[in-house]
């Protein structure tokens, strides 16, 4: 049953890792929502991987894991309340009276959330539900006030999409495997709480603001035999790292495994992963309904669709919301390549670091330096300098124009590579220093004087009187060792081209 | 000389013309409450608040500017609508003390009417019951019970045979009844206002749902539930859902009214009229004097030039079966949130969080609501959903069916029973459990909350043991308009009695049985008064 499509990872770099050629990866669901009140899940599902090729003999027990996701979406209010979204706001300053589950409040559901889940769904090529429900999700649980969650159990928002991406496969790990991986769906979905246990009193405190913050990814993991039908399957809650999702997975199939392989049968349950001793525990079941306060989302291909009556500013128009989708990161990458004709790797790490892509661009408008050089000095200094210092590019002292002024000086031959590199040095430390300043002030500029460099050369050749009987008798490779001597008393300064034809002169 | 201002328009025109005075009315009604306590209507009565908002309505009539038609008009509000510092209780132990930091929409509206705000009425815990019998705060006494015609034709001793109210609303229906009040607020889920509405001779309005805001109610169902209006007259109830009706933000569910105004001609030619008499409403243990009063309203439809036709809603008598599984399965979603952390009865058993949920629910609720949460998480679970939940949908659908055929076949309004007799004694009701009476009682009310339409119970005579029996028109969803001037049609040739016409003359008031007269001429003026 694999083969047929290549190995699943995913894009975000966090990801790069978690998919890894394991026994079992054959199928993977992602899920990405909110972590506030509002969540959104992608669910991306892929039947095969062909890694799994290779280890999974017939008779062998694999695992088949799918992925929820749950991601934040980036709104000013939650997804069912006026009240705002604050990113470390204290511990409970931001609950409406829906958000304690008052009796008698209702669910109104944010616009502007709708709006994201269906760029989403367009980034990932899902196919948009002009109609989608809400429904409610029971279980107890002290940061759960309601009892239940609301989400998108039986129609979401999008379904059916695709992401292709890639990531660094070969046996050096070093060229780029193109892949691609199902979404199954991408759903709203409310948030719980946050609960804090304290053991030492034996107490729970909770937090529903429900801003914490960072990714969140629900693990569905069963086992069978290829060619066989899937097993039954456990979710592994709560893991909030690419590491623990590796190790969770990997616990959860070793034990179905022996489970099975001592004659046991799995039961469909929900396991929370606890970090701390590496094992997932008995976690509560749930139970579905319709959400009666909720009718169904609809929205709208275009303003031509829109029902006559309905309020503007009430409507979601999946056309409008298309016009404003940014640039894609994989349409990024092949662009980058293609225009500059970089490496693959590189289009990588432009896209991966936040405003890269812009910087790189905007240096290569304003040099007439080879991209490829551009690109040595962007990933290698610029990023390796950011890296040391454990800063993020908005924090860089160096704008793109700096930069791109450093680079012309080169390219025009005022300064030679070395120095380039260390006026940039220079510039970190005295940052809005231009380029031209910092030469000129440490005199670093090429010496070019046609006296000066005379004086320095008949001083070596003086100097040297075996290295000019050498070239002399016609082994002018001895010529580069006066030129290094040069070159070693101008610290890199010399005009190269000046030097050799000095040198030669001298010499003959 | 307060009691001859029996209907909304007549006390309103005469707050504005300072014929009387708001807190002279507030006090009024407040007297009248402390003389009718035994009947056990209110659960909290407000009086301070009350008096304090009377004299705001009093200093802004004086200056003639009234905030609105019912400034200086004292309302009650059933005890599952949330009132800002004011407890709400939902006649429960989990929420004895709760206390909502915010008004129910439709207490908003009547408050930023200048209504002023009297107490909370009783009711059956959580509104689960048909009796008002079944709340923490014991049982609601009709107020029939201790009027002369009861008294005299059975003899009976009323303060060990009274009669219940019905339910869940029995405290509004009370306090509308006992003319504690003009107006209340009840919520229907299954009848829960027409039913006591017509035990306690009054006007109840089940509005279609949607058009009121369920904000601030605290659910029983959530897709049957909607605010029910509880009055004196039909032409008071259009009056109050005027105010009431409309889109709210905070409601999803709420829809825009077909008409802005409520309002109702005081004449209404009913002899186009298509009138559907269901025959499925024959139900078994219906009384023979409710068929009595359904035949004889029939029989003036007929005499007035309307067509009468006998019609088949033929899905109905699955319609108690099919609202037992969704109202369980609701009750069971929505009361988790009562675990007694955030507010409510909170056990001291607290070994762990688990007990601590189960003695506080256990303690919290009682056997009723118990009942219905175990059936309903019974109903929700993977292996029955498909059987009960997704079952009772299907015919949910096929019931609205079943009214759409009958209307689109040329029927305005359905005319039926709203309940099967008039009032049981107490003594009586309880010897049936909860469940059963239920059943029983919400037979003719049932599909239309179902089915979303709006329906209307109006007192159309006493019967011999000297009770009001109650009859219920049924109209398609958004004609409440339409309902509520057919009711008025029936009211004004039915002559149903108040209960003040049985009273003694009170502080030298003349007695009232004449006022119904001067009513037409009241609204007219009133409406006509009205910005």
């Amino acid at each position: 049953m694999c083969g047929t499509r290549p190995p699943t990872a995913l894009t975000p770099r966090s990801y790069l890792t978690a998919p890894r050629c394991c026994l079992c990866l054959c199928a993977l669901q992602i899920t990405i929502r909110g972590r506030k009140w509002h969540k959104m899940i992608v669910g991306i599902i892929d039947q095969c991987c062909s890694v799994c090729l290779c280890c999974s003999s017939p008779h062998k027990l694999v695992g088949v894991v799918g992925l929820e996701i749950h991601a934040q979406i980036r709104s000013n209010t939650k997804l069912f309340s006026a009240s705002p979204v604050h990113f470390s706001s204290p511990p409970n300053s931001l609950v409406s009276f829906f958000d304690a589950s008052l009796p008698g409040t209702l669910p109104v559901l944010n616009k502007r959330c709708v709006e994201a889940a269906v760029m989403t769904g367009l980034a990932l090529h899902c196919t948009i539900n002009r109609k989608s429900l809400f429904d409610r999700k029971h279980y107890f649980y002290a940061d759960l006030p309601a009892g239940y969650q609301i989400t998108q159990q039986r129609r979401p928002i999008a379904v059916d999409g695709v992401l292709h991406y890639n990531l660094m496969g070969g046996q050096k790990k070093n060229q780029v495997v193109r892949k691609s991986v199902h979404i199954k769906q991408i759903q709203l979905e409310q948030d719980s709480g946050k609960s804090l246990h304290d053991d030492l009193r034996s107490q729970t405190l909770i937090d529903l603001n429900r801003a914490e913050g960072q990714l969140r990814v629900d693990a569905n993991v069963s086992v069978h035999r290829p060619g066989e039908p899937f097993g039954v399957r456990t979710e592994v809650k709560n893991i909030n790292s690419a590491r623990y999702l590796a190790r969770a997975i990997d616990y959860e199939i070793q034990r179905q495994i022996q489970v099975l392989e001592r004659g046991g049968t799995v039961q469909n349950e929900t396991r929370a992963y606890d970090s701390k001793w590496d094992q997932s525990c008995y976690f509560a079941g749930s139970r579905f309904m319709p959400e009666p306060n909720l009718p169904p989302l609809m929205v709208y291909d275009d303003q031509a669709s829109l029902p006559p009556g309905l309020d503007l500013c009430q409507a979601v128009v999946v056309q409008e919301i298309r016009d404003t989708l940014p640039e894609l990161p994989s349409v990024t990458r092949d662009r980058l390549v293609h225009t500059y004709n970089i490496l693959p790797e590189h289009s990588f790490i432009l896209v991966n670091e936040d405003g890269l892509v812009e910087y790189f661009e905007a240096v290569m408008g304003q040099t007439k330096m080879n991209a490829r050089k551009v690109i040595g000095w962007v990933t290698n200094e610029l990023l390796g300098q950011l890296k040391q210092r454990d800063q993020s590019l908005s924090q860089s002292p160096i704008s793109s124009s700096v930069l791109a002024e450093l680079l012309e000086l080169q390219e025009n031959g005022h300064i030679s590579s070395s120095v380039a590199k260390q006026v940039f040095q220079e510039m970190w430390g005295s940052p809005g220093k231009r380029a031209r300043a910092i030469i000129e002030e440490k005199d670093m500029g090429l010496v070019n004087d046609t006296e000066k460099l005379h004086r320095i050369c008949q001083k070596i050749v003086d100097s040297h009187p075996e290295e000019v009987n050498a070239i002399r008798n016609g082994n002018k490779k001895v010529l580069n060792k006066l030129m290094g001597l040069v070159q070693k008393e101008t610290k890199g300064r010399a005009d190269p081209v000046l030097v050799r034809d000095i040198l030669k002169d001298k010499t003959s | 000389m307060l009691i001859h201002l029996h209907f909304i328009p007549q006390a309103s025109l005469a707050l504005r013309e300072g014929k009387v005075s708001p807190v002279d009315l507030c006090r009024k009604c407040l007297n009248r409450i402390k003389k009718t306590q035994h009947l056990n209507a209110y659960i909290s009565v407000t009086e301070e608040q009350a008096l304090i908002q009377a004299q705001e309505a009093e200093t802004r009539l004086l200056k003639g500017s009234p905030k609105g038609l019912l400034d200086g008009i004292p309302f009650a509000v059933k005890d599952n609508f949330s009132t800002q510092n004011i407890k709400t209780t939902c006649a429960s132990r989990m929420l004895k003390d709760y206390t909502p930091p915010f008004n129910a929409t439709v207490v908003q509206k009547l408050l930023d009417q200048g209504a002023v705000l009297l107490g909370k009425t009783n009711m059956d815990e959580f509104a689960m019951g048909s009796g008002s019998t079944d709340g923490a705060f014991g049982p609601v006494r009709n107020p029939w019970s201790y009027a002369a015609p009861y008294r005299e034709n059975t003899g009976l001793d009323p303060n060990s045979d009274w009669v219940v109210t019905g339910g869940s609303s029995g405290g509004s229906a009370a306090a509308v009844a006992s003319l504690t009040s003009y107006l209340a607020l009840g919520s229907d889920t299954g009848g829960s206002t027409r039913n006591p509405g017509a035990l306690c001779g009054v006007v109840a309005l089940k509005p279609t749902y949607g058009l009121l805001s369920r904000h601030g109610l605290i659910p029983l169902v959530n897709s049957l539930d909607v605010p029910g209006i509880i009055t004196r007259s039909v032409g008071d109830a259009a009056l109050v859902l005027d105010v009431l009706q409309g889109v709210d933000v905070k409601d999803s569910t709420t829809i825009l009214p077909q008409s802005s105004s409520a309002h109702i001609p005081e004449d209404v030619d009913v002899s186009a009229l298509c009138v559907g008499i269901p025959k499925e409403y024959h139900a078994p243990g219906l009384s023979m004097e409710t068929v009595e009063q359904w035949s004889r309203v029939a029989d003036m439809f007929e005499r007035a030039g309307a067509r009468v036709e006998l019609v088949s809603l033929p899905h109905t008598q699955y319609s108690i079966v099919c609202y037992h599984v969704l109202c369980c399965t609701e009750v069971a979603s929505n009361m988790v949130r009562f675990d007694g952390l955030e507010y409510g009865h909170r056990s001291e058993m607290d070994s762990s969080t688990e007990t601590m949920y189960a003695i506080s629910r256990h303690e919290g609720f009682n056997d009723v609501v118990r009942g219905r949460i175990l059936s309903g998480n019974y109903f929700l679970l993977k292996q029955s959903y498909e059987h009960y939940f997704l079952k009772a949908q299907k015919v949910r659908r096929l019931i609205t069916e079943d009214f759409k055929h009958v209307f689109n076949s040329g029927v305005d309004v359905l005319l039926t029973p709203t309940t099967l007799s008039d009032a049981t004694r107490y003594s009586d009701f309880t010897k049936e459990d909860n469940r059963t009476r239920s059943s029983q009682e919400d037979v003719f009310t049932q599909p239309v909350n179902l089915a979303g339409l709006s329906a209307i119970s109006i007192p159309t005579a006493l019967s011999r043991r000297g009770l009001p029996i109650g009859l219920q028109l049924i109209a398609p969803a958004l004609q409440d308009k339409r309902l509520l001037s057919v009711a008025q049609w029936i009211e004004q040739r039915v002559a149903f009695p108040s209960i003040s016409d049985f009273e003694e003359p009170i502080e030298g008031s003349e007695r009232c049985l004449k006022i119904r007269e001067h009513t037409v001429q009241s609204y007219k003026t009133y409406y006509s008064g009205c910005p």
